[in-house]
C-alpha cells in the first residue's frame, strides 16, 4: 500500500512538473489591435485562439489600448517587452510612430510582425495585409460602381486623415478610377476619425454639400454605419447608395432596409488566424522573412513576401442581400 | 446685474449669428430654416450635457465622468433592448435616469462625504466606468439590427415637424430654467459658487447641494446615454470617447466661469450650439481635415477670451452688490 502510495505521488508530482514545464514552454504570441472593444479586432482573435489551439504550443496575450493612438499602443509594447513575450503581431495605429518601441523589442530577441495596418518595414520582421492594396481599392469603387451604370458622383468617408491602411486603399481607388471606372466621379474624400459622431457630422455634410452624390464609400467599419444611419434618417434610401468596408452583423440592418447594396471586407477571424500562424512560423519554426519567401498560414493556405517584406492574405468578399444573414450571424 | 447677464448672452447670440453668416457666404443653403433646425436637433444631446454640466460648474465643481457615465448608461439600456426588446422605451428611459443617477450619486457622495475634490473624484469615476462598460459588455458591440426600431425611431419620430430629440431638449432646457431661476435649489447652487462660506451661514448645506447636483449631472447622462446610442446606432466602449471636453468647453464658451458662480442656462445652450455649428459647418465648407481641428480650437480660445474679458465686468458688479450688502 505505502509503495503505491508512494508511487502515486511521485507519478502526480511529475505530471505535474510536466505540465508546469509545458505550460513555461509556451510560445506567448501577443496579438495587438488598434483598439480593444471592437467588433473586428475581437473576431480577429477568435481565429487567433482557433490557430493557439492547433499548433498546441502557443498562448494567446490578446491586448490593446482603449483608446486607438499611437501613444497608447507604445506602452502596450513596452509592457508586452517586460513581459519578456516571444512574439507581437500588432495592427499599428500608426505606421511610424511605432517603430522605435517594436525595434527595442526585436533587439530583445521578440519576433515582431504587423498585420491588417502595417508598420513601416524597419520596425516588422514582415506584414500581412489582409488583402491586397490594389485590390481592396478596385473593390471599394466597384462596389459603388456596379450599382451605377450611369455613373455619377461619389464621395469617400474615412477614418482618420493618418490612417495607413485607409489612405493605401484610398489611393489604389484613385489610381484604377479614371481607366476601370471613367464614368465614376469621386469629388471628395472627407475623415470621420473613426469616431461615430464625427462621422455622421461628416456624412451629413456630404449630403449638403454634393447634392447629386450617389454613393458614400465608406472602408471602415465604423464610418459605414454612421453613413449608412444618415442615409436612412435623411429619407435618401434608393438616392444614395452607401458602401465600403462593413462588418456583417453590425451592417445587416443597413443591407435590409436598402441604405446599402452590397460591403465587402476580408475575414478578420482568417486575419488573426494567419497573423498567428505567421509568428509562429518566425518565433518557434525560425524560418526567415526575407523577400520571396513563402510561409505557410495553416487552413488559410500560403502567402508569398513581397519586395518589403509585405504579403497578402485574401480577395476581399462581398456581402449582400444573399449571403448577409448567414456572416452576421458569424463576425 | 440682470441687465448684464441678458448683455452676454446677446453677445453670444451675435456671434453665432455672424458665424452663420460667415458659413453662409461659402455654403449658401446653410442659413435655411430647415437646416437651421437639423443644426439644433444635431447639438441637442451637447446641449442637455452642458446644462448637466453647468450645474456642477456653478457649484466650483466638475464633472468629468459624464461622457463615460453616457457611455456607461447607454451600453445598459442597448443591452437590456436587445436581450428584451419587448420593455417599452419610456422604461428604458427611466432605467437610464436611474442608471445614471446611481452613477451620479456614487460621484455625489465621494465629494460630500469625503471631501475629496470633485476634478479628483471624477477622474478616477471616468476611467472606473468606462471600464465598467468593458466588463458588462465583454468588450462586444451592441449593433443597429440587435436595437428595436422603437428604440432606435423614437427620436426620430416628428411632433408638429420637429424630431422628439429636439423636444426632449426643449424640455430639458425649460427645466433647468425652472430649476436655476424659480426654486431654492437653484438659488443654493448659485450661492455656493459665488461664496461657499457664506453660504453656509445663510444656512444652505453646501456638501448636500453638492451631492444633489452630481445626481443631476448624473441623471442627465444616463439621459443622454439613451439618445446617444440610439442616435448613432452602435453601443460600444468608445462611445462618446473623450467627449467631457466638448461639454465642458460648451459651458465655457457659454460664459460659465470655471470658478463657479456665474453662469446661466441661456449661455450653456448658446455654448453648446456655437460648438454645434462650428462641428456641423466645418465638413460642408470644404476645408482640410488638417486644419478643421485646429479651427475649433481657435474658435473655442477666442471665445473663452472674450468671455473671460465680460466676466471681470461681471465680477466687479457682483462685489459691489455685495458690499452694499
Amino acid at each position: 500500500m505505502s509503495i503505491l502510495r508512494k508511487l502515486m505521488v511521485m507519478a502526480a508530482l511529475s505530471a505535474a512538473m510536466f505540465v508546469n514545464a509545458a505550460y513555461a514552454d509556451n510560445v506567448k504570441i501577443a496579438l495587438v489591435v488598434k483598439s480593444l472593444g471592437n467588433g473586428f479586432f475581437d473576431a480577429a482573435n477568435k481565429g487567433a485562439e482557433e490557430a493557439a489551439k492547433e499548433l498546441g504550443d502557443v498562448d494567446i496575450i490578446y491586448t490593446g489600448p482603449t483608446k486607438a493612438t499611437a501613444e497608447a499602443q507604445i506602452e502596450v509594447v513596452n509592457s508586452l517587452i517586460a513581459q519578456k513575450v516571444d512574439a507581437i503581431a500588432i495592427s499599428a495605429n500608426d505606421a511610424d510612430a511605432l517603430v522605435p518601441a517594436l525595434k527595442k523589442a526585436m533587439d530583445r530577441g521578440i519576433t515582431v510582425i504587423s498585420w491588417d495596418s502595417g508598420v513601416a518595414p524597419e520596425g516588422r520582421q514582415l506584414h500581412l495585409n489582409p488583402s491586397d492594396t490594389g485590390l481592396i481599392g478596385e473593390t471599394i469603387i466597384k462596389l459603388a460602381a456596379d450599382y451605377l451604370p450611369e455613373g455619377g458622383e461619389v464621395a469617400i468617408l474615412s477614418a482618420s486623415s493618418t490612417a495607413t491602411n485607409q489612405n493605401a486603399w484610398i489611393d489604389a481607388a484613385k489610381k484604377v478610377l479614371p481607366e476601370k471606372f471613367p464614368k465614376i466621379k469621386l469629388v471628395a474624400t472627407v475623415y470621420g476619425d473613426d469616431d461615430s459622431a464625427k462621422s455622421t457630422d461628416e456624412a451629413k455634410g456630404l449630403l449638403k454639400s454634393y447634392p447629386n452624390l450617389k454613393a458614400i464609400i465608406a472602408p471602415t467599419t465604423v464610418g459605414v454605419v454612421a453613413a449608412a444611419q444618415v442615409v436612412t434618417d435623411e429619407g435618401l434610401i434608393g438616392k444614395v447608395n452607401v458602401t465600403g468596408l462593413a462588418l456583417p452583423s453590425e451592417f445587416k440592418k443597413f443591407i435590409d432596409n436598402g441604405a446599402s447594396q452590397a460591403v465587402a471586407l476580408w475575414n478578420p477571424i482568417d486575419l488573426g488566424y494567419s497573423a498567428v500562424y505567421l509568428a509562429h512560423d518566425l518565433a518557434v519554426k525560425k524560418e526567415e522573412a526575407k523577400p520571396g519567401a513563402t510561409l505557410s498560414i495553416g487552413r488559410v493556405g500560403k502567402v508569398t513576401l513581397d519586395d518589403t517584406n509585405s504579403a497578402a492574405m485574401a480577395p476581399p468578399f462581398q456581402f449582400d442581400k444573399t449571403n448577409i444573414e448567414k456572416f452576421s450571424k458569424i463576425y | 446685474m440682470k441687465a448684464f447677464l441678458r448683455y452676454r448672452e446677446v453677445w453670444l447670440l451675435a456671434a453665432i449669428v455672424v458665424l452663420i453668416g460667415l458659413i453662409s457666404t461659402r455654403f449658401p443653403g446653410f442659413s435655411d430654416p430647415a437646416n437651421l433646425r437639423q443644426v439644433f436637433n444635431d447639438t441637442s444631446i451637447l446641449m442637455i450635457l452642458a446644462l448637466g454640466q453647468m450645474v456642477v460648474i456653478l457649484t466650483r465643481s466638475i464633472d468629468l465622468s459624464m461622457a463615460s457615465n453616457l457611455c456607461f448608461t447607454g451600453m445598459v439600456v442597448a443591452m437590456l433592448n436587445a436581450a428584451h426588446p419587448a420593455i417599452p422605451i419610456p422604461l428604458l428611459i427611466v432605467a437610464a435616469l436611474l442608471v445614471g443617477l446611481a452613477l451620479g450619486a456614487i460621484n455625489g457622495l465621494l465629494v460630500w462625504r469625503l471631501n475629496i475634490p470633485s476634478i479628483v473624484v471624477t477622474l478616477g469615476t471616468l476611467t472606473i466606468y468606462r471600464g465598467a462598460t468593458f466588463v458588462i459588455s465583454g468588450g462586444a458591440w451592441v449593433n443597429a439590427d440587435q436595437m428595436s426600431p422603437a428604440f432606435i425611431g423614437l427620436q426620430r419620430a416628428a411632433l408638429l415637424g420637429i424630431p422628439v430629440l429636439s423636444w426632449i431638449a426643449v424640455l430639458v432646457i425649460a427645466l433647468f430654467f425652472l430649476l436655476m431661476t424659480r426654486t431654492a435649489l437653484g438659488r443654493s447652487i448659485y450661492a455656493i459658487g459665488v461664496n461657499p462660506t457664506a453660504s453656509v451661514y445663510a444656512g444652505i448645506d453646501v456638501g448636500r447641494t453638492k451631492f444633489i447636483v452630481f445626481c443631476l449631472s448624473g441623471m442627465i447622462g444616463g439621459l443622454c446615454g439613451y439618445l446617444w446610442i440610439s442616435r448613432y446606432v452602435i453601443a460600444s466602449v468608445e462611445v462618446a470617447n473623450g467627449y467631457e471636453l466638448n461639454i465642458i468647453a460648451a459651458c465655457v464658451i457659454g460664459g460659465i466661469s470655471i470658478a463657479g458662480g456665474i453662469g446661466s442656462v441661456g449661455g450653456a445652450v448658446l455654448g453648446a450650439l456655437f460648438l454645434g455649428i462650428i462641428s456641423n459647418a466645418l465638413p460642408v465648407i470644404n476645408i482640410s481635415p488638417f486644419w478643421q481641428m485646429a479651427i475649433s480650437g481657435s474658435a473655442i480660445i477666442l471665445a473663452v477670451v472674450l468671455n473671460a474679458r465680460g466676466e471681470r465686468r461681471q465680477g466687479r458688479i457682483i462685489l459691489r452688490k455685495a458690499e452694499a450688502a
